[in-house]
């Protein structure tokens, strides 16, 4: 989708330059954006995880946990680069705060092989992070395997719901998600 | 899918399962298949205490006919002790090779003597007998000492009626971790926890399991005294700690851990210190076991593009691939006499339990059922038990090595998987 929208704004920037302002929010790519920028985090507001609203709103980006894989594959999908990349954002502009990442795979075949291939899609989350600035310190990257489905179906919708990894997260005062 | 007559019983085991908190849990077996030539075998009522003697003789026969190598004869309501004259010509007309007489008596001090003998009615001699003294609540763990001295007597090879096997069951929301005898009776629970627990294993003397529990949000690998219930934490290394493997000698554990990335081999003493990395893959190392002679590890690994079955010295080195059949071999098991290998191959998208033969690398698909996992062997090689799934609910299966005999135990309101026979006890 990002793909299609670029060339349409560049080409509304080139017709429109001299008279049109083209919009700060209009759905530039992220790595357009200006590398200084901090996002202040209010963590005076907290809610019952004891993590601030910038985390936990629906209406926030940082509220999407969960990144979905193909079966068998364990990169990090396209459409998902957008959502690591404001986790990365926020990480490296609060320092105190920690992320757990647990990888997840579908019911099929051992349990033992299973936990070290939701190992494999919860690194590839951490190695997204640590390519956007994101320091080790921060991030602890383990396996669910096939323990704790999201979906507990047996067809291909509910095994597709659990090749996933979710992005957890701990306040520099340790309250939060683990 | 053998071409013997498949026969089919059921007995429903009924009894309380634990402490506090939790309702009772009905525990089944069901026998399907029997061996080819099945040893004909009669238990004579046993004498004394009748309402003893009742649960002593029952357990017997149930045992041998549950391992599917004897067919047990009605004694037709004969009440012998060890010390009645045998009518040798009587027996061998009912069909029987074998028979044992006995009888049970009541101490005073709440203990009861179980004594039996066994004869040979085609040669019309004594075998042997025993007696073994046990609490009043032990009749049943005298009955399967009883029985495992007649399998041992009649087919050479040790019995394992008085070993027990752990496995995890998922009831309501909650993971036990529990311990019964192998006939599935007398279940004890070592743990109760909201999160799941997997992997484990009985400690050589049988003293203790070392398991994965997920009770920390993470994979983490503790060792549990069955007796006093105290557990430590053997690997909470950052990242996931998993797969964890005695060492034939009690000493060291085999792990798997990902503190360096991907899942790598490690071994670890059984109280967490001298930590040593094995294997050294770009890819995923994990379940291992160690040979029978603690020289090698087994272990599944993708280094060459799916999981197969590799071996590796203990302290590491070069690695060999041991299967080559299929797309898909995992969860290596070798047998305690290290000439049979068990795992799980996928074929046409079905987990079906295969043994392979280590000297000629023949290979044997043993069931077929399409979700088997976790193979664990009985400490004689007769059986291996599994998890496997029979109408989309979670139920162990032992099955022979020569995939003859079934034996499928299940728990009515919940899940089991994760079976994990123990040693001979010592």
């Amino acid at each position: 989708m990002k793909k299609l929208l670029i060339p349409a704004l560049l080409s509304a920037l080139i017709v429109g330059c001299s008279t049109t302002p083209v919009p700060e929010d209009g759905g530039a790519p992220v790595e357009g954006r200006d590398p200084n920028r901090v996002t202040t985090v209010d963590v005076t507001k907290l809610d019952s995880s004891g993590l601030p609203a910038a985390l936990t709103d629906p209406k926030s980006v940082l509220s999407k946990r969960s990144i979905y894989f193909d079966l068998d594959k364990y990169d990090v999908k396209d459409e998902y680069k957008d959502l690591v990349a404001a986790h990365a954002k926020f990480l490296v502009a609060n320092k105190g705060f920690k992320v757990l990442l647990q990888g997840n795979t579908d019911e099929r075949g051992s349990r033992e092989y299973n936990l070290s291939l939701g190992q494999k899609r919860a690194e590839s989350v951490k190695r997204s992070l640590n390519l956007l600035g994101v320091k080790d310190e921060q991030i602890e990257s383990v396996s669910l395997g096939e323990e704790k489905p999201k979906n507990e179906g047996h067809d291909d919708a509910a095994w597709a719901e659990n090749r996933r990894a979710d992005i957890l997260y701990r306040a520099p005062d340790n309250r939060g998600e683990f | 899918m053998n071409e013997m007559s498949r026969i089919s019983r059921r007995i429903f085991l009924a009894f309380s399962l634990l402490t506090a908190g939790l309702a009772q849990a009905q525990l089944s077996i069901e026998i399907s298949g029997a061996g080819a030539n099945r040893i004909p075998v009669a238990i004579a009522d046993f004498a004394g205490d009748s309402a003893a003697a009742r649960v002593t003789s029952g357990t017997i026969r149930a045992d041998l006919e549950r391992s599917g190598l004897f067919k047990v004869i009605d004694p037709i309501s004969a009440q012998l002790d060890e010390n009645s004259a045998i009518n040798y010509g009587d027996w061998k007309g009912r069909g029987a090779d074998a028979l044992a007489a006995g009888s049970v008596s009541r101490g005073g001090d709440g203990r009861t003597e179980s004594r039996f003998r066994l004869y040979d009615t085609q040669k019309g001699v004594a075998l042997g007998g025993a007696a073994y003294v046990t609490g009043a609540d032990q009749l049943r763990a005298a009955g399967h000492r009883i029985a495992d001295y007649i399998y041992e007597k009649l087919t050479g090879e040790k019995g394992i009626f008085s070993t027990r096997i752990a496995y995890v069951v998922k009831m309501r929301g909650q993971f036990l971790l529990q311990i019964a005898d192998a006939d599935g009776q007398g279940a004890a629970t070592a743990l109760t926890s909201t999160e799941p627990i997997i992997s484990p294993v009985w400690s050589p003397d049988g003293g203790r399991l070392a398991y994965v529990s997920f009770e920390k949000k993470k994979p983490v690998i503790y060792v549990h005294s069955l007796a006093g219930g105290q557990r430590h934490i053997v690997a909470n290394f950052k990242g996931s700690n998993s797969a964890p493997a005695w060492s034939p000698d009690g000493r060291k554990l085999a792990v798997v851990l990902s503190k360096d990335g991907n899942s790598q081999i490690y071994t670890v003493n059984a109280d967490g210190s001298g930590l040593q990395r094995v294997t050294s893959s770009a890819g995923i190392d994990t379940e291992p076991r160690y040979s029978a002679d603690g020289g090698t590890i087994y272990f599944t690994s993708d280094r060459g593009g799916s999981p197969q079955i590799y071996q590796v010295g203990a302290n590491g080195g070069d690695a060999r691939r041991v299967s080559f059949e299929g797309s898909y071999n995992v969860s290596p098991r070798p047998s305690p006499d290290g000439k049979t290998l068990a795992f799980i191959s996928r074929r046409e998208g079905r987990f079906q339990l295969a043994v392979m033969d280590l000297a000629s690398r023949q290979v044997q698909v043993l069931t077929d059922s399409h979700k088997d996992e976790s193979p664990s062997f009985a400490p004689n090689g007769r059986m291996i038990l599994i998890a496997t799934e029979v109408g989309g609910r979670g139920i162990l299966s032992a099955v022979s090595v020569d995939g003859r005999i079934k034996q499928r135990l299940s728990v009515a309101a919940g899940d089991v998987r994760e079976p994990a026979w123990a040693p001979f006890s010592q």
